[in-house]
């Protein structure tokens, strides 16, 4: 595995001895998780939890790792209710210049980069930077962990609340880019996350995101997640949230472009009634690939999680959603529910679902369950015996079906984007 | 406005009409009874287009038009209008949506101007009168989580945003109390003009207490075995469906 892989870790190898040096700690992290990235490789089929997605042609691109961040004017949008609230990160690199932060209060959105060399910040960043997302047994973390270099440090501190949904763009130029983001929300804080992935170009590249999110007693965090990269780009990102007593970690994650993306999302509950819906949409077209593996581990009692992921797949595109819950001894009252619907508007998609749970508690309340089919024709004659042509009515359908998860967005201009989007994929309007 | 000759239609290549003959003009309300599995239903869902469902022989001319080889949409668009026994559920599409569509399918269909959400929102407004629903069914999911009755109301609602040329309601009081009943019969008499007509199916005579027929036709195992004005379904009431079904056999074959 590792043989084939030579020539692209080598394009690694070489940008990480330009990598600008840091704290000693952060520099023994870097070495060691470049250390295990050498040892490691990109996943291989092999392994059961990359069965279904394959690798093996982003490891043979010549992507190089961006070293220098871009200093290019430019214009990123983002959505109007992040006006005074939005950071521009151009190839995992912090772009103040293309900031605005006007509308952050107390809460505190800096470079991580710079956090780790500040002595108000840098002991936070240090204890929970790689903490969540750990990179010994992972090449794709050891690789984003050994290039951080920049990234975004999020804190709220205790019981400050954002008013505004915060906005992070990540916008990708090009080559192999490692955005990274740390998010601390101490205890009684509340705060919304939008994180955006978007491409400055229709060219092909790589992009390895790391989100590590700790949600600490009492607060409260509404992330969502919008994957919309270019239909060439090869996206693989880690969200790894941990949360604290009586908390509240809600997060939803789109999936649109990219023609390989893979998205790993764990949710830690190791303390007691905290509470978390993990939700998403897939959605692949032509030659397109999307892979979610989820793990939600409940540890400690009293927790709940509810996870809602749909997929709609078209042409000959592949989806594969993987599901874990765990349910660990003496995690007795736990409330976890899990269901993934997939809809196929064509022969030639394919999705492979897997919904895992595992219990070890016997007082818990725990239902899972996959779902994969096509329109269902009673529906379309509903529509039909309403004068609505069997055309418009598949789209209508399919738009039903993905606003079950579009609908729940608390923030409009989302709402209307991604309904936008599914319209436009559609070749249709309403 | 609708003419059905020697109707045969069965689903799964089973023969369930065989042989319907039946005429309606406009400004009549018609009553279709029968026992269950008489075929009453499957007229409904063949008149509808129901693609589950083949038609075997005889034709049915709608407004000069063959029916039978319009698509279900088509149909719909041209005013014939089914109300479903069981309404389907249409998650993440609202009420409102679903229906500023259907009513704009219909309009592009005829030539005439199509309404913006706004424009719609006010029709709608007026229309939901017909059957008392409150504007919160606007932006639900199309019967999502609906009881049963709020489901019937939103089929006639339908209809009155539709305003068809031919409504057919298959069974439109299953499932209904009798305040539901009600409001839903009144909206169908509202909805009712001298230029419309309405076909009724129906197992009981508690709705034609409602919507009065100007005629009753009796189907008995796939064929109409009797007809009559509005005072054979208070027979039917009084007598059950055997009656039917023993007039059959002492009248031998029935003709086709």
């Amino acid at each position: 595995m590792v043989t084939e892989l030579v020539k692209s870790e080598n394009s690694y190898q070489a940008a990480f001895r330009s990598v600008r040096p840091t704290a000693a700690w952060l520099d023994l992290v870097r070495n060691s998780a470049m250390d295990r990235f050498e040892q490691l490789g990109f996943p291989s089929v092999k392994e059961e939890d990359w069965k279904y997605t394959n690798l093996a042609t982003l490891a043979k691109e010549e992507f190089v790792p961006v070293t220098v961040g871009s200093t290019e004017a430019r214009e990123v949008e983002g959505y109007p209710e992040t006006a005074e609230t939005h950071l521009v990160v151009v190839d995992g690199f912090l772009r103040e210049d293309l900031s605005t932060k006007t509308g952050l209060g107390d809460v505190v959105a800096i470079d991580l980069f710079s956090a780790v060399e500040d002595a108000r910040y840098n002991k936070i960043v240090r204890k929970y930077l790689a903490r969540n997302a750990g990179y010994h047994n992972n090449g794709l973390t050891a690789l984003n962990t050994a290039f951080i270099q920049s990234g975004v440090f999020l804190w709220i501190p205790k019981n400050v609340k954002l008013e505004r949904p915060l906005q992070i763009t990540f916008v990708a130029d090009g080559g192999a880019n490692f955005p990274r983001l740390l998010v601390v929300a101490e205890e009684n804080s509340s705060a919304t996350l939008i994180e955006s992935f978007v491409s400055s170009h229709s060219g092909k590249y790589f992009t390895n995101a790391i989100a590590e999110i700790v949600v600490k007693d009492g607060a409260q965090l509404e992330h969502y997640r919008v994957q919309r990269e270019n239909n060439n780009a090869y996206h693989v990102s880690t969200t790894s949230a941990e949360l604290g007593r009586s908390s509240r970690y809600d997060t939803t994650s789109i999936n649109l472009g990219a023609q390989l993306s893979r998205h790993d999302v764990s949710v830690v509950m190791d303390h007691e009634g905290a509470e978390t819906a993990v939700d998403g949409l897939y959605m692949v077209g032509a030659d397109q690939h999307s892979d979610t593996h989820s793990v939600i581990d409940h540890k400690q009692p009293h927790c709940t999680s509810h996870q809602l992921y749909k997929g709609i797949l078209d042409g000959n595109g592949r989806a594969v959603f993987n599901g874990k819950v765990f349910v660990r001894e003496g995690a007795q009252k736990t409330d976890a529910q899990q269901t993934n619907k997939n809809l196929l508007l064509s022969d030639k998609a394919r999705v492979d679902t897997k919904p895992q749970l595992e219990i070890y508690a016997d007082d818990v309340k725990c239902a899972h369950g996959a779902a994969v089919g096509q329109i269902d024709p009673e529906e379309l004659f509903y529509l039909e015996a309403r004068g609505i042509g069997p055309e418009l009515g598949r789209s209508l359908l399919t738009y039903g079906f993905a606003e079950e998860v579009i609908g729940k967005i608390k923030i409009d201009s989302i709402r209307s984007q991604l309904d936008e989007f599914v319209l436009r994929q559609l070749h249709t309007s309403f | 406005m609708l003419e059905i000759k020697n109707l045969r239609a069965g689903i799964e290549g089973r023969e369930i009409l065989k042989g319907i003959n039946l005429t309606v003009n406009k400004g009549e309300i018609h009553a279709i009874m029968g026992p269950n599995g008489s075929g009453k239903s499957t007229l409904a869902k063949v008149l509808a287009g129901h693609p589950q469902y083949e038609v075997l022989g005889g034709e049915v001319i709608y407004e000069g038009r063959n029916l039978l080889e319009m698509a279900p949409d088509e149909r719909a668009r041209a005013g014939v209008f089914m109300a479903f026994q069981y309404p389907i559920e249409v998650p993440g599409v609202s009420n409102a949506q679903f229906l500023r569509l259907a009513y704009n399918e219909k309009k592009k269909y005829l030539g005439e101007e199509e309404l913006d959400p706004l424009e719609f929102k006010d029709l709608l407004k007026e229309r939901a009168k017909v059957v008392e629903m409150d504007a919160s069914f606007m932006t639900r999911s199309v019967n999502e989580n609906f009881s049963g009755g709020e489901k019937k109301r939103n089929e006639i609602l339908q209809m009155a945003v539709l305003e068809p040329k031919l409504a057919v309601l298959d069974e439109t009081d299953s499932g209904l109390d009798i305040d539901a009943l009600r409001v839903v019969a009144n909206g169908v008499n509202q909805l009712f003009t001298p230029e419309n007509a309405i076909i009724v199916v129906t197992h009981y005579q508690r709705l034609l207490n409602y919507i009065v027929p100007h005629f009753v036709h009796v189907l008995a195992d796939g064929l109409i075995a009797r007809e009559g004005g509005k005072e054979l379904a208070l027979e039917l009431e009084a007598k059950g469906y055997d009656w039917i079904r023993t007039v059959d056999k002492g009248a031998g074959a029935p003709a086709n």
